[in-house]
C-alpha cells in the first residue's frame, strides 16, 4: 500500500471540511476525487501536500506514519502537487521554477554556498525532454503559453521522482486538445511506480485516466467504484445522483 | 571585458533605453545651461549627494522586488546614526560606531519584516508606522539635541577621499557592486525574485517565505543604519532630524530604476542608474540657482512618471 489515510477530519472554524475521510492508493494507480465545491477535495490534497495540517486522523506512506508540518517535508516525503494556478513564479525561468526550493548548490571552499545554475538548467532541460518538450528552460514563465507553463508545473513535479502525484484540476485552464495531451501524460506517468490522485470536474478527464473514483460529498466518502464497473454514462449518473443529494 | 559589455548591455535592455536617454539628456542639458555642472569636482558633489539616498535605496529595491515595503528607512538612518554618534561620544572607536549603526538598523529591519511576514501586517502600514515611532523615540531619547561627533576617522568617512575620489562614492559603488554581482549567485537573490514575483508559489514549493522576509528587511535596515552613519559622520551629529523626507528620493530612484512595484522584477544596476538621474536633476538644479523647493516639486514628478511607466508596462504585458 503506498498512502493509506484513516479517519482524516479538518475544520475550518465552525465548518467541518473533511470528516472521517479513510482512503488507501496502490502503486500504478490513479485515484479519481470527484465531489461538488465544498466537498472536501483540495482539502484532502492540501492536507496530504503539507499546505495544511489535519485536526485528526492518521497518515501513512508505505505502511510508515507520517505528519507533514510543512509543504517541504511532504516533498521530501516523495509527496509532489500540480496546483490549479500552477503555482508558478511567473519572473523566473523555467529552470529556476522547476528547481524552487530545492535549489542545486556549489560549495565554494566549503565557506558558502552559490547556485548552480548550469546543473539545474540541464536537468530542467532533461525533464522537460522526457515530457516530450523541447522548452528553453532558461525562459521566463511569464511570455509562455498556458500549456508551457502547463509542461514546467508537471516538470517540476517529476523532477525530484515523486512515489505520489496529487494533481488539483489540473485541465480546468486548458483546451480540450491540450487536455487531452495531459491526460496521455497522465497515463504514461501512471507506468512509472507512481500514485497519482487527480482532482478534476471533469468526468471524461477522470474516466479517461482513474483506475478507481472516490466521490466526496460534504466532506464525506459518499461513494467509491472501480471505473471498469460500468460505463461512462452510468457512472457519471451514479455520480451526480450524490452530488444532487438523491 | 566582454562578460562585463553584455552585463552593461543587459542591464540597458532590462533597465529600458529610455532612461539611460533620459540621463543622457539631464547631463547634456545641464551641461550646456550651469558653466559650474560639468566637472570632476562637481560629479564628486553629485557622489557625496547620491551616497545615502542610494545606500538607503539598495535596501529598498532589495525589499521591494522581493514584493515589501519600506517607508522607515530615513527614520531608522537618523536613529542609527545618533546611536553611532553616542558611541563615539561614550569613548569607542570607528568601527564599533559603524557596526552599531548598522546592527541596530538590521534589528529594526528585522522588527519590520516580522510584523509584515509573521504578523500579516501590510508592509506600508507596518513601515509607516515603525517610522513614526522610531522617529519619535529618536527625538524622546534625545531630548531634540544633537550629538556631536569628534572622531576624526569616523567624520573622514564623510569628507575624505583617496585620488581625488570620495570615500562616500567608492563605498556606493563598491556596496552597489557587490550587491549587483552576489544576488544573481546566492539563493537570497533567487528567493528575493521569487517571493516578490509569487509568494504563494513559494510557501507550497516549501520556501521559508517569513524567514526570508526577515532577512530581505533585516538587510534593508542595516544598509539604511549605514546610510545614517555616514550622514552623522557627513554632517558631524547625530541627529534626530536628519534625512526626514528622504524617502521620497530613495523610492523614486529605485522605482525609476525599473523596480516594479508589484515585486519581482528589478536590478540593482536600474537602481543606481535612477539614483543618478535624481541627484543629478538635483543637483542640476541647484547649479542653475533654482530654488530647493522646486526639486520636491521635480523628483515627485519623476516618481510618478516612474509609477506611470511602471502601470503601463505591467498592462500591455498582461495584454499580451
Amino acid at each position: 500500500m503506498l498512502l493509506k489515510l484513516n479517519n482524516i477530519s479538518k475544520s475550518f472554524g465552525a465548518v467541518s471540511a473533511l470528516k472521517d475521510v479513510s482512503l488507501e492508493l496502490n502503486d500504478k494507480e490513479c485515484l479519481g476525487l470527484l465531489g461538488d465545491n465544498g466537498a472536501g477535495k483540495s482539502t484532502l490534497l492540501k492536507i496530504l501536500s503539507g499546505v495544511y495540517k489535519a485536526d485528526t486522523g492518521k497518515t501513512y506512506i508505505n505502511d510508515k506514519e507520517v505528519d507533514f508540518t510543512d509543504p517541504l517535508l511532504a516533498r521530501e516525503a516523495g509527496i509532489e502537487m500540480i496546483y490549479q494556478d500552477l503555482a508558478l513564479a511567473d519572473e523566473l525561468p523555467a529552470d529556476a521554477n522547476i528547481f524552487l526550493g530545492r535549489e542545486q548548490k556549489n560549495n565554494v571552499f566549503g565557506l558558502f554556498k552559490t547556485l548552480n545554475k548550469n546543473k539545474m538548467q540541464d536537468e530542467a532541460t532533461k525533464v522537460l525532454s522526457t515530457l516530450g518538450s523541447e522548452l528553453d528552460a532558461s525562459r521566463l514563465v511569464n511570455v509562455m503559453s498556458g500549456g508551457e507553463r502547463q509542461l514546467v508545473a508537471v516538470a517540476r513535479a517529476l523532477q525530484f521522482n515523486p512515489t505520489i502525484l496529487l494533481m488539483d484540476e489540473p485541465t480546468a485552464a486548458l483546451s480540450a486538445e491540450k487536455a487531452s495531451h495531459l491526460n496521455n501524460l497522465i497515463l504514461s506517468l501512471k507506468k512509472k511506480n507512481l500514485g497519482i490522485i487527480l482532482v478534476s470536474h471533469r468526468f471524461s478527464d477522470i474516466f479517461a485516466v482513474c483506475d478507481r473514483i472516490v466521490v466526496l460529498n460534504r466532506g464525506k466518502i459518499a461513494d467509491e467504484f472501480l471505473v471498469i464497473e460500468g460505463s461512462f454514462e452510468e457512472l457519471s449518473t451514479r455520480v451526480l445522483k450524490i452530488m444532487a443529494g438523491k | 571585458m566582454k562578460y562585463f559589455y553584455n552585463k552593461i548591455v543587459d542591464a540597458v535592455r532590462e533597465i529600458g533605453p529610455g532612461l539611460v536617454l533620459i540621463f543622457i539628456i539631464e547631463i547634456v542639458f545641464f551641461s550646456i545651461t550651469s558653466e559650474y555642472f560639468f566637472g570632476w569636482n562637481n560629479f564628486k558633489n553629485i557622489f557625496r549627494a547620491s551616497t545615502i539616498i542610494g545606500i538607503m535605496a539598495l535596501g529598498q529595491t532589495i525589499v521591494i522586488i522581493s514584493g515589501g515595503f519600506d517607508l522607515s528607512v530615513g527614520s531608522v538612518s537618523a536613529a542609527t546614526g545618533m546611536a553611532g554618534a553616542w558611541m563615539l561620544q561614550q569613548g569607542y572607536g570607528f568601527f564599533t560606531a559603524l557596526f552599531t549603526a548598522i546592527i541596530i538598523g538590521g534589528i529594526i529591519g528585522v522588527g519590520n519584516g516580522a510584523i509584515t511576514g509573521y504578523g500579516r501586517i501590510n508592509p506600508l502600514i507596518t513601515t509607516l508606522g515603525i517610522m513614526s515611532i522610531v522617529r519619535g523615540l529618536g527625538f524622546i531619547v534625545s531630548g531634540g539635541y544633537d550629538i556631536a561627533i569628534r572622531n576624526k576617522t569616523f567624520l573622514k568617512m564623510g569628507s575624505g577621499q583617496i585620488f581625488n575620489i570620495p570615500y562616500l562614492a567608492i563605498i556606493l559603488v563598491s556596496l552597489f557592486v557587490v550587491v549587483g554581482l552576489a544576488i544573481p549567485k546566492f539563493t537570497f537573490g533567487r528567493y528575493m525574485y521569487a517571493i516578490g514575483s509569487n509568494e504563494r508559489a513559494c510557501v507550497l514549493a516549501g520556501v521559508r517565505v517569513n524567514r526570508w522576509k526577515l532577512v530581505f528587511y533585516g538587510t534593508c535596515g542595516a544598509l539604511a543604519g549605514l546610510a545614517g552613519a555616514i550622514t552623522s559622520a557627513r554632517v558631524g551629529v547625530g541627529a534626530p532630524q536628519i534625512n526626514m523626507g528622504v524617502e521620497l528620493g530613495v523610492i523614486t530612484a529605485v522605482i525609476l530604476g525599473g523596480t516594479s512595484l508589484a515585486g519581482g522584477k528589478g536590478r540593482i544596476a536600474g537602481t543606481f542608474l535612477g539614483l543618478f538621474i535624481v541627484s543629478t536633476m538635483s543637483n542640476g538644479l541647484v547649479m542653475l540657482s533654482v530654488p530647493t523647493f522646486y526639486k520636491y516639486v521635480a523628483t515627485g514628478t519623476l516618481l510618478l512618471f516612474a509609477v506611470f511607466y511602471d502601470e503601463r508596462r505591467r498592462s500591455n504585458f498582461a495584454k499580451r
